[in-house]
């Protein structure tokens, strides 16, 4: 009886995977790698939830190749052992062909040599330090700008803000540290004098005295790059110390209306580099779609604040189910080569992968626009620039 | 020397609520021999009960600051006669395991109820600073101050003038000795774990405002607490609550802000090599 027991076990067992591999059959993983808990968790579920829709919108019409995209969620709890542990559970168990990830910039570098491992490329939608495209990593697929083409966009308005002297205060990491070093190298070629560079530790809270040694320094302008919640913070405590200097954020993770409502008019008068401009679809590379999309996250009863993040999710699932349909497979080296050859519209501007880093091991590069935008009496405004 | 004294200014004002995560988690430590990870859920908890009072029910700020203590009490109680009763006598390290496990469900379970997304408490401070000559400070936290200290001295006169705190005295230096003059000592057990919660929800609850609140703030401030612990009793978690708080400030504000984080556990290490049994321990004592 105990025999028999274990054989229908077995039996039942067999006979679910079975169903599951004709389940998989029906339908494209693709794996998504995000911050869904910890420090960086609202702005890795504005992202997922942005590739949501793009799934949904590309299954309402048939798909890809006649299968249904299946997103296969995974978190990275904002720590990047989890990142390359779960990058690794994507592959080897679900067997997805292709990995969008993972948000930050210290969560994708830890993925990036399990993609050389198992040849599985990855689409980055959100890190900007600039090593993850000239390390020679031929399976990264870049469409979020790195600081670098940040800094570049931003030189040309730069001049008529007419800034004598930065500081700088940048989260202590490759996206913060990186950002600190391109923006700088920019702002000396345009006569720019660079004071302090300041850093803080992704977690911390308290940063008076950072903004302390800051408020003391000579310099009329402080730019800062960390993301939205630590942000909040620093205009806090700065309003609370007095600092008086103009302020200029970088990295297009700032979430401006989340800014508004928890720092409240603490928020006013800054500055800020973003990527989406959900306030006047019109202004984005494709009104249409970026009015369709912005349409379909109100819907779905998702806060308004985070369009300038899931935009990201959205662009990224559609260019990955464009190379599949290019690729005419789902297979992982197919995809990888079918990068190269897309060309779609996205929210901030054309996506078509330019080769960065070392030759022969070429990675993918799109070079996007980037948007300037103020707060002024608690509302955003578009400067015309 | 504006920038030296607005250094100092913060770090009495941070200094304060670290001494009262310290305080609660060296009279855990000191009565129980508990190793207290759930330490910084407390002091979520009592974030998260402020926020819920505040912005969901829409009650007065301070009441919440009040319901939250009484909420981190009662918590604190809960976890002693569910978790740590059944546990007693049993060794310190498989008491710490217990412990890793209740802050690893107490986490998850604040992200289960309030998601990953971060909340803002509102307070009836105005967003205007206080202006002293050269430095300044928000209204927000000087309040933060005078309540920490307030609830600093109600410990200490809970501790050495109640019949309580005499209890709470005898059991840690002989528990066996107390349990024959009559002490409850399980009692004792409760009373000092709920205590310490509190102390924990309550520093919570007063910098949820001032930061932010979120499942994982709490990871940062048990970080704190525990070097705190490391300096001995009670008068020296006080003293290294302000001490932490003013080497961090001057570490990053004149050698380096990447390793802020890092200084106090330089301090840690320095004290542990150079007085072992704490910065300001004559005997071990609790006291």
């Amino acid at each position: 009886m105990k025999q028999f027991a274990g054989t229908a076990t077995l039996a039942a067992v067999a006979l679910a995977a079975g169903v599951a591999a004709a389940a998989a059959q029906e339908s494209i993983k693709v794996g998504v790698i995000q911050p869904l808990t910890g420090a960086f968790a609202a702005s890795g579920n504005y992202v997922a939830n942005g590739a949501k829709i793009a799934a949904d919108e590309i299954n309402g019409k048939g798909g890809v190749l006649g299968k249904k995209l299946e997103l296969v969620i995974e978190d990275n709890k904002s720590n990047p052992t989890e990142a390359a542990a779960v990058a690794e559970k994507l592959i080897v168990r679900d067997k997805v062909p292709v990995i969008m990830g993972a948000w930050g910039s210290g969560f994708t570098l830890a993925i990036m040599p399990k993609l050389m491992e198992y040849k599985v490329p990855m689409l980055v939608e959100t890190s900007s330090a600039g090593k993850i495209t000239t390390s020679g990593n031929p399976y990264i697929f870049r469409i979020s700008p790195p600081s670098a083409v940040e800094a570049v966009a931003f030189a040309k308005i730069v001049d008529k803000l007419k800034i004598g002297k930065a500081d700088f205060l940048v989260v202590n990491n490759d996206w913060g540290r990186g950002a600190a070093e391109d923006f700088g190298k920019m702002f000396k070629e345009h006569n720019i004098r660079v004071g302090l560079v300041e850093t803080m530790d992704p977690p911390a809270q308290d940063m008076s005295a950072q903004l302390a040694k800051i408020k003391a320094s000579d310099a009329d302008t402080l730019i800062i790059t960390t993301a939205v919640e630590q942000l909040t913070l620093i205009f806090k405590q700065a309003a609370a110390l007095g600092l008086k200097k103009r302020i200029i954020t970088t990295g297009g993770s700032q979430n401006p209306d989340q800014l508004i409502e928890q720092a409240g008019a603490a928020a006013n008068d800054t500055t800020h580099i973003t990527f989406f401009t959900p306030w006047n679809p019109n202004v984005s590379a494709d009104p249409p779609m970026a009015k369709a999309f912005v349409a379909e996250w109100n819907k779905r009863g998702y806060p308004f604040a985070g369009l300038t993040e899931s935009f990201r999710g959205y662009d990224g699932i559609r260019t990955i189910a464009a190379a599949i349909a290019k690729a005419g497979k789902a297979d992982p080296e197919a995809i990888r080569a079918a990068f190269w050859q897309i060309e779609l519209s996205g929210m901030n501007g054309k996506i078509k992968f330019e080769k960065a880093g070392p030759a022969g091991q070429e990675s993918g590069q799109s070079n996007p626009g980037i948007y300037l935008i103020k707060i002024e009496n608690g509302k955003v405004v578009l400067p015309s620039v | 020397m504006d920038q030296f004294l607005q250094h100092l200014l913060n770090a009495v004002m941070l200094g304060g609520t670290y001494a009262l995560l310290g305080i609660g988690l060296t009279l855990i430590f000191g009565i129980m021999r508990v190793v207290n990870f759930a330490h910084g859920e407390l002091y979520a908890f009592g974030a998260y009960t402020v926020y819920l009072v505040v912005a969901a029910l829409g009650i007065n700020f301070f009441l919440g600051l009040v319901v939250a203590i009484i909420a981190g009490a009662l918590l604190g109680a809960v976890i002693e006669l569910v978790l740590l009763r059944p546990m007693r006598g049993a060794d310190i390290d498989t008491v710490m395991l217990v412990m890793i496990g209740a802050w690893i469900v107490m986490q998850n379970t604040e992200l289960l109820i309030w998601g990953g997304v971060a909340k803002a408490i509102v307070t009836p401070f105005s967003d205007a600073p206080l202006v002293i000559g050269p430095v300044s400070i928000s209204w927000l936290r000087v309040f933060v101050l005078a309540a920490a200290l307030l609830l600093i001295v109600t410990t200490y006169v809970l501790i050495h003038r109640t019949k309580l705190g005499k209890a709470m005295r005898a059991t840690f230096q002989d528990a066996d000795t107390a349990a024959l003059m009559g002490v409850n000592i399980k009692g004792i057990f409760t009373a000092t774990f709920a205590i310490g919660s509190a102390l924990a929800a309550a520093a919570g609850a007063l910098l949820g405002p001032v930061f932010l609140v979120t499942p994982t703030m709490g990871d940062l401030a048990s970080l704190k607490a525990f070097a705190i612990v490391g300096l001995g009793n009670i008068t020296g978690a006080t003293l290294g609550g302000f001490i932490l708080a003013f080497v961090e400030e001057i570490g990053a504000g004149y050698i380096s802000s990447g390793y802020r984080d890092a200084m106090g556990f330089l301090i840690i290490i320095i004290v542990l090599l150079f007085k072992p049994t704490g910065l300001f321990a004559r005997a071990e004592r609790v006291g």
